[in-house]
């Protein structure tokens, strides 16, 4: 069953798969993203593994006092980005579901992933 | 072919860097050119200036030296994962009032934007992360 509206296209993906805060694999994955965006770029977000973490709702700088990825991923509709593909399958494995992630998103079944990738001209994977 | 390689790990600490350089110069061996490498995440630490790694192993930041010496390969930093690193060229330094620069040329610090002109005018990208 495929969860795709349409075919996918775009300029820029950027794969996400690490969790926020514990490094800095996340944040400078949006960065690209956003500066992709900025330079007038159709960017979409893959978040497969642990990145599907990254879209978690409730999240905050908390005891860390570290700046977490809540901010920027509010900030994406701002910067064009609405795509936002999540791997089905790791959601599961996660006991997560779309109604746990703070924006709307694409679940892409495992077979489709190919077709996500195929479908933009450039492909960034962090 | 003109290459461009991506390095997010860094020297020693991952394989990638290493694999990166033996990645060049095995395509330059072939006949093709690596014009640029981009350095990013964890990847701006070959750039260290002071690196002094023991004289019995391979020196990388030395290798990314000769790249470009040899091969006009240009070695470019993101500015902004360096500077959070602690990696700062002399105009930096000076900005953020440090004494002493611990990134010179050839490396420069350059913005991330740059990252997705070398994917539109390089043939191919190929990324070496840990």
């Amino acid at each position: 069953m495929s969860e795709i509206p349409e075919a996918p296209h775009g300029d820029l993906l950027v794969m996400l798969r690490h969790a926020p805060h514990g490094g800095l694999w996340l944040r400078e994955a949006l960065d690209v993203a956003l500066v992709g965006a900025a330079f007038g770029q159709s960017v979409s977000l893959l978040l497969m593994g642990d990145g599907v973490w990254a879209l978690l709702q409730g999240q905050g700088p908390g005891p860390l006092g570290q700046k977490g990825s809540q901010s920027t991923f509010e900030m994406l509709e701002m910067y064009d980005i609405e795509r936002l593909y999540v791997d089905a399958d790791s959601l599961e494995a996660r006991g997560l579901t779309r109604d746990d992630l703070l924006l709307p998103v694409i679940e892409v079944s495992t077979p489709e992933l190919s077709t996500v990738l195929a479908g933009h001209r450039q492909i960034f994977n962090f | 072919m003109r290459y461009a390689l991506l390095v997010l790990g860094g020297p020693y600490s991952h394989q990638a860097a290493h694999s990166a350089l033996r990645f060049a110069h095995a395509a330059i061996a072939r006949g093709h050119r690596v014009d640029t490498v981009f350095f990013y995440h964890d990847g701006i630490y070959n750039a260290a200036h002071f690196a002094a790694p023991p004289q019995d192993e391979p020196h990388l930041v030395d290798a990314w030296r000769d790249l470009q010496r040899t091969q006009g390969t240009a070695l470019q930093v993101c500015v902004a994962a360096a500077l959070r690193r602690g990696l700062l060229d002399a105009r930096e330094a000076e900005r953020h009032g440090k004494s002493g620069a611990s990134l010179e040329p050839p490396f420069e610090l350059t913005g991330l934007g740059q990252l997705l002109d070398i994917g539109q005018t390089h043939e191919r990208l190929i990324t070496f992360a840990p």
